[in-house]
């Protein structure tokens, strides 16, 4: 590897994705002919509260009708104030993670400032047209991107389809073979200023009922002890729930629902 | 018919030298040293936007003086090299060593094939992880590369403030401490520095993954402030006590330098 200096007229700046392009490593994979039996990745959903957004996501991946991985992770830190959840191909979509945080990352060191929050869903945004050649054949990757905004002192959330268009969400949103019962849930438990507690609530209670519905969505493996992520972005920066708090939270759920159940059928 | 004159390739070399070292000397010098969280640097800088210090990766952190130009440009690619390596391997896969040698690589050709050489020293610093100590790598505007486990100087007048540095220099140093140490030894018996004058920034274990932080003026200040009362006058005291060792390096120092570059260095007395 030799040093990567540039003349001034061929610099790429700060964009990772060219310098990966001037130093001969493809950023992006061209489209070609794959297999479409690939893993996918399902729900993933966002909410804003009081102090910034909860983001949150379940475990599955499958390959086609069978479960590919059990303990996959959708939901990353993009940066120390923001954070990306994925669903679709599972394989492009890590990938365009890593290209993602290590833009953000790149950026941040060689200007000396971090971007905007609307300037890195805007980079997303490019990232995931870029993978439109590849959508066609099936495989898309649709991301879910939201953060703290320190200029506006707010959570944000990001929506974005396959052309790379994006769309600022007022409150809450999920994508995913999941994410209509996801956001469903959501519309219901949603009200203005939540405090932590309860919104952690109301996006395990969203991933609950996506995975009631929906094949390609995991639930909470009590067996394996692997329970969906849950992370909170507030001033702060990004922080993971503790898995002990979202296992707690999850048994709650079910033997809330169970004593329901029970209390229904005895009246009956 | 123009013939080119012959100039002796010792003589090239040492035009170009010189050169280089007057336009080092011309810039004001940088502390790196260890402590006991990991890495400190110390520059002289009054600028807040135009860094002498800097971040590459996770454990690495650029410092350069001479010309801001010049070094910048070299901080960018050591940036683009690291995240590139990075994002092709992994990000353990990024060490220091090899960014160094790079940069001396560089930093050698453009001094014997070049017109002009570049004015900068530049410091490759990497906290040390699983047992492998902290290391500097201190390269030279020809593209000599010396590394240091304990701390480096770089400048125009590096010699006198290393000597200042070494004479007591001590790697379980809490950060006050360390920068309280490292900011005497920059300015010297005659001048005080204040945080205004300073840039000041760490690689330190207690940071996670990103372990470079910059210390902010408000920080600055409180530890140079806090050090008024007791360890600028301890600065002091220990200064005399040894004093007749101080007094023979620094000399030392001093005639080094007159010895290098002439009219190079601000005297120090």
């Amino acid at each position: 590897m030799a040093l990567p200096l540039f003349p001034p007229t061929e610099d790429p700046g700060p964009d990772f994705s060219s310098l990966l392009r001037g130093s001969g490593l493809p950023a992006v994979p061209a489209a070609a002919d794959v297999a479409l039996s690939v893993r996918h990745a399902t729900t993933v959903a966002a909410l804003r509260f009081a102090d910034g957004i909860v983001m949150a996501g379940d475990r599955r991946a499958t390959e086609g009708h069978t479960i590919a991985h059990r303990a996959m992770e959708k939901v990353f830190p993009a940066d120390r104030l923001s954070a990306v959840a994925i669903a679709g191909a599972a394989g492009f979509a890590v990938e365009m993670v890593r290209l993602f945080q290590t833009q953000l990352e790149h950026y941040e060191k060689v200007e000396g400032v971090t971007l905007s929050l609307e300037g890195k869903a805007n980079q997303l945004a490019q990232m995931v047209r870029q993978q439109l050649p590849l959508a066609m054949q099936g495989l898309a990757v649709v991301p879910l991107f939201a953060g703290y905004d320190t200029g506006k002192g707010a959570g944000r959330i990001f929506s974005y389809d396959v052309t790379g268009g994006h769309y600022e969400e007022a409150d809450y949103q999920a994508t995913g073979s999941g994410g209509r019962d996801a956001r469903t849930t959501l519309k219901l438990g949603f009200r203005e200023g939540l405090s932590r507690a309860e919104a952690v609530e109301l996006a395990i209670q969203a991933l609950y009922e996506a995975a009631d519905e929906d094949s390609g969505t995991g639930g909470p493996d009590v067996v394996r002890g692997i329970y969906p992520t849950v992370a909170v972005v507030t001033a702060q920066g990004y922080a993971e729930v503790p898995e002990e708090e979202v296992a707690g939270r999850f048994k709650a759920l079910i033997d809330r629902k169970r004593t329901e159940r029970d209390v229904t059928r005895s009246a009956t | 018919m123009t013939m080119p004159f012959y100039v002796a390739p010792e003589q090239v070399m040492k035009d170009r030298a010189e050169y280089a070292q007057k336009g080092i000397a011309r810039g004001r010098s940088l502390i790196a040293t260890v402590f006991a969280e990991g890495v400190l640097i110390v520059a002289e800088n009054p600028s807040r936007s135009l860094h002498k210090i800097s971040e590459i990766y996770d454990r690495i952190a650029f410092a350069g003086v001479g010309k801001y130009n010049e070094y910048d440009q070299l901080r960018v690619a050591g940036v683009r090299h690291a995240d590139t390596k990075g994002f092709a391997f992994s990000r353990e896969d990024v060490d220091a060593r090899s960014l160094a040698n790079l940069y001396a690589q560089y930093l050698g050709n453009v001094f014997t094939h070049e017109m002009k050489p570049l004015e900068v020293e530049i410091l490759v610093a990497e906290l040390g992880t699983n047992g492998k100590p902290d290391q500097l790598y201190h390269i030279a505007y020809e593209g000599t590369i010396t590394d240091e486990d304990r701390y480096a100087v770089l400048g125009g007048d590096a010699e006198t403030i290393s000597e200042r540095v070494g004479a007591d220099w001590r790697g379980d140093r809490d950060r006050a401490e360390a920068v309280r140490a490292a900011v005497r030894a920059l300015a010297g018996p005659d001048r005080t520095l204040g945080s205004g004058d300073l840039e000041v920034a760490i690689l330190s274990r207690a940071n996670g993954r990103r372990t470079f932080r910059r210390v902010t003026d408000a920080e600055l200040s409180e530890i140079l402030s806090g050090g008024s009362a007791t360890p600028a006058d301890a600065g002091q005291t220990p200064r005399s006590t040894r004093g007749g060792r101080t007094t023979r390096s620094a000399g030392g120092g001093v005639g080094g330098d007159a010895a290098q570059d002439g009219d190079a260095a601000p005297p120090p007395g």
